[in-house]
Order: structure tokens, then sequence, then C-alpha cells
């Protein structure tokens, strides 16, 4: 299999890079291509030409100050081996560790991750969970966006057609705060048939001061699960809240079934990946 | 349809393939697998399932395992590959070959030379892997005649015979 035909560029500037975009609407970012180019092999996408990020320089690498920034062409691999992220943020590098296989983390990249919006997607989630602000640079200059703005819909974000992912920037929290991700996969592709990221914090008195919760592979896009939040603030985190919770997990998602699994399996994996996700934030948190 | 439109004019490319510098002429949506086997004539990597999940087009890009069926050619413009055909040195086998000789790490052999890149891949990163570590290391590659186990034990037997004998991993020069 072979993809159609198209023009290849890779520019070696940003300001290079976006003109290209602007100048033609058929043209199409290209990051690890790890999820782009199966789609063009299969004739699923078609742009008539590609745009290669890999030659400009400062879209990799990660970096920390108050928060963590991460270039978007910083692959799975490089998270796996931040010595920064296992130090402050070791949900990111574990997320990453299980995403796909060593050739897919070799390659694939964040901002790829983010930009494709798969609705199996890890990363999705976890940046919601985190509340993670995108960074976006395109004709308009450069503009900065929450997650819980950017994911709209099945392989659908806020980036404009002419705007290039160019960074995430991760909050790292302070105080008792646990982070957690867990993911009941596809046993073949590996991918999420359900995937669960929670952010939990806990107050001077021990009870959860906030709680970010995200769904993933069980919508047309991640989405915050609002009913397992508002179910855990205020709440001492106990096995019976916690599971209390996961029950109510599924309460305002848009839960699809597909070939892998039905609207209603999905529903009760929400609800076990759920209770097992926040136990695990439960302990990071109490420490 | 793009296909039936002129095609883009094709792209030059030079590359070192297993220390060698090449070069070549390929439209821009060739993949590398299909340049390094049929540009270059370098057939070891394999075509399997042509859609990422295999593994058997297994090489190495700038030290990276990655699989060549779903890399561009043109992204490999100024890039090192090695292959399988780079493993082995002056008519020797490479430590890896030999322990899927000895273990008897294949039966049709199709999916080999992307199984010992990826065992390349993963004991340049670490020299001494348990076999919970060897079998994730093997998450990208498919086999469907040995059912992994010896392989597994191939593995094993490489390293330790890169652990005992004189014969470090050969590496590429953008490790
Ligand atoms: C075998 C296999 C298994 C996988 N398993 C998993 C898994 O378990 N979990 C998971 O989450 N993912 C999985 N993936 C997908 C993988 O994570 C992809 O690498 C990722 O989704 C896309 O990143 P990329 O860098 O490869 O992007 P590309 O494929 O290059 O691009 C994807 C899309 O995003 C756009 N894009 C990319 N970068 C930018 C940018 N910086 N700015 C604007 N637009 C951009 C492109 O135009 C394209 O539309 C798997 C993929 C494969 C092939």
């Amino acid at each position: 299999m072979f993809p159609n035909q198209f023009a290849y560029h890779r520019p070696s500037t940003l300001e290079e890079a976006v003109g290209l975009l602007a100048a033609d609407p058929d043209a199409k970012v290209l990051a690890g291509g790890h999820s782009l180019l199966p789609a063009m092999k299969l004739r699923l996408a078609a742009p008539g030409a590609l745009v290669d990020l890999a030659s400009i320089e400062g879209l990799r690498g990660i970096s920390a100050d108050g928060a963590v920034t991460i270039g978007a062409m910083t692959t799975y691999n490089q998270l796996v081996d931040s010595d920064e992220l296992r130090a402050r943020l070791p949900v990111v590098a574990e997320v990453a560790a299980g995403v796909g296989d060593p050739q897919v983390r070799s390659l694939g990249t964040l901002g790829g991750s983010l930009a494709h919006n798969d609705p199996a997607a890890d990363f999705t989630a976890l940046m919601l969970a985190l509340g993670a602000d995108v960074t976006a640079v395109g004709s308009q200059g450069e503009r900065t966006i929450p997650a819980d703005e950017f994911f709209l819909d099945i392989l659908t974000t806020a980036l404009g057609p002419d705007e290039i992912l160019t960074a995430v920037r991760i909050p790292v929290p302070a105080g008792r705060v646990g982070m957690a991700y867990q993911k009941h996969e596809h046993p073949a592709s590996g991918y999420a048939v359900v995937g669960i990221a929670a952010v939990l914090a806990l107050g001077d008195d021990g009870t959860c001061r906030s709680a970010r919760v995200a769904v993933t592979g069980c919508a047309p896009t991640a989405t915050r699960a609002a009913a397992a939040e508002a179910a855990l603030v205020g709440q001492a985190l106990t096995p019976e809240t916690i599971a209390a919770a996961a029950q109510a997990a599924p309460g305002g998602l848009e839960i699809t079934g597909d070939l892998y699994a039905s609207a209603e399996y999905r529903s009760h994996l929400v609800t076990v990946v759920g209770r097992r996700v926040l136990e695990q934030a439960a302990a990071r948190a109490r420490g | 349809m793009a296909d039936t439109m002129a095609a883009p004019a094709k792209v030059a490319i030079t590359l070192t393939v297993n220390g060698e510098q090449r070069t070549g002429q390929v439209e821009p949506r060739t993949l590398l697998v299909h340049f390094l086997r049929e540009g270059l004539g370098l057939t070891g990597a394999h075509v399997g399932c042509d859609t990422s999940q295999c593994g058997s087009c297994v090489v190495e890009l700038n030290g990276a395992s990655v699989k060549s069926c779903t890399v561009l050619a043109v992204q490999a413009d100024g890039a090192e590959v090695l292959t399988i055909e780079g493993l082995g040195r002056d008519g020797a086998y490479h430590p890896i070959q030999e322990g899927f000789w000895e273990k008897h790490g294949l039966q049709c052999g199709y999916c080999t030379p992307g199984m010992i890149m990826s065992a390349y891949g993963l004991l340049k990163r670490n020299p001494d892997p348990s076999e919970d570590e060897i079998r994730h290391a093997l998450d990208g590659n498919l086999c469907r005649c040995t059912g992994y186990q010896n392989i597994v034990r191939s593995i094993q037997y490489a390293a330790q015979l890169m652990k005992d004998g004189p014969t470090a991993p050969v590496a590429t020069s953008a490790d």
C-alpha cells in the first residue's frame, strides 16, 4: 500500500511552515507520521502536500519553570526517558511508555497525538485531567488554548487549518496531589477501549479539594467526567466514596458502541477502570 | 483524484545505509521499506502487514527503532539507516543472529529480520533485560510460527554472548 501523490516540504522555520499551510488548503502537517501515514496508505486521507516539521528547531524537548513545557515534536520515547518528567510529572512518562509499541514510541509525537485527536488516544484524556494549555502558531500569530477548549469532536480540534501546535504547557500542582491513568486496552491494537486519567488534590483536612477526571476511548472525543468529579470534591477519599464516584462516572458522557465494544459494555468499563484509577490517584495523593 | 494528476517531480535523497552513503530519486510517497528493498536491493526488511502492526520491516533510523513501512523515504533524507544486512561483520553473524541460529528462534523466517532489529534496539538500551522486558520490547513484532518462546530464548542467549564476548553491539554513528 502506498499513499496518493503529494508534494513534500521540510521547512526549517516555523514561519515557513505556516506560510506553506496558509498558501495551500490541501497541505497537512507531518509529525511522527504514525497516524497520518497509515491513514494515507488506506487512502482515508489524501493531502496534496505534506509539511514535515522535523527540521524546525525548538519544537522538541522538555523544559520546566513553574510548569513543564513539552515541545510538540517530542517523541513518546523522549517522554519516557525524561528525568525532568520522572521527577515532576511521572504520570506523563508512564502514559508515554504505554502508547503502542517501541517503534511507535520512537517516532510518534505528543503534538501529533493531540492534534490528531483520535477518539481512543491516551494523551488527550491525560492533558484534560492535568489542565494543560496548548500553544499554537498560525498566520494570525500565537495563541494559547486550554485543553478543555481544544478537543472538539472526532479527529477535530480547535486548531485552524494554518495553525501548528508548537508546545504543551502542563501546570505542576503543589501539595498533596495524585495523578494516574489506566486503560483497558484492546488486546490487538493496544488502543484504549476505555482509558481514564485522574488528578486528585487533597486539602489540609484530608478531603478531596479538587478532582479532574477525563475519559478517552468511549466517545467521539476525550471528555471530562463531570459527574465523577462532582461526586469526589469535598469527600474523604474512602473506598466507598471512590466506588460511588466511579459508579457515577458514565453519567453525562456520550458513550458510543463500535465493533470492539457495545456502549453498554463500555459504560460498565468506565465504572471498573474509573474505580481502579481513582484508587491509584488517591493513594498517590496520600503519599 | 490526485492519482491521475501529473506526479510531483521525484526528489533526490542521500542517506547513509549500513555505513555507506547511498543516493536515490524517489517520489515523495515512496515508503522507506520500498526504497530499501527496490531502490537499494536490501531485501532484509520485509513488508508484512503494511499497516504498522507486524514489525517485519523494523530498521534503525538515526539510532531509533522504527517500522520502515510507516516512514517516507524522503523523511530519511540525510539520515543514518541500519538494516539487518548491516549487523554482521566480516562474514560473521552478529550475536543476535547467532542467538536465533542457536536457539532456533525462527521457523518460516518472515518476521526474523524485524525481530532481530527490535532485539538490537532493546539490547542497545538495556544490555541485561529480564524476560519480561524482552517480551515488552517485542510488542511491535508479530510471529505466526514459533509462539515467541524460542525468540525470547534467542535474545537471552545473545545478551549473554554480548556480555561475555568482545563484540559490543554494533552502533551506527548516529547513536
Ligand atoms: C501500531 C500503532 C499503535 C498505536 N497505539 C497507540 C496507543 O496505544 N495510544 C495512542 O494514544 N496512540 C497510539 N497510536 C497513535 C500514535 O500515538 C500516533 O503517533 C499519534 O496519534 C500521532 O502522532 P504523530 O506524531 O505520529 O502524528 P502524525 O501522524 O504525523 O499526524 C497526525 C495528525 O496530526 C496533525 N499534526 C501532527 N502534528 C501537528 C502539529 N504539531 N501541529 C498541527 N497539526 C499536527 C497531522 O497533520 C495529522 O493530521 C498508535 C499508532 C500505531 C501506528
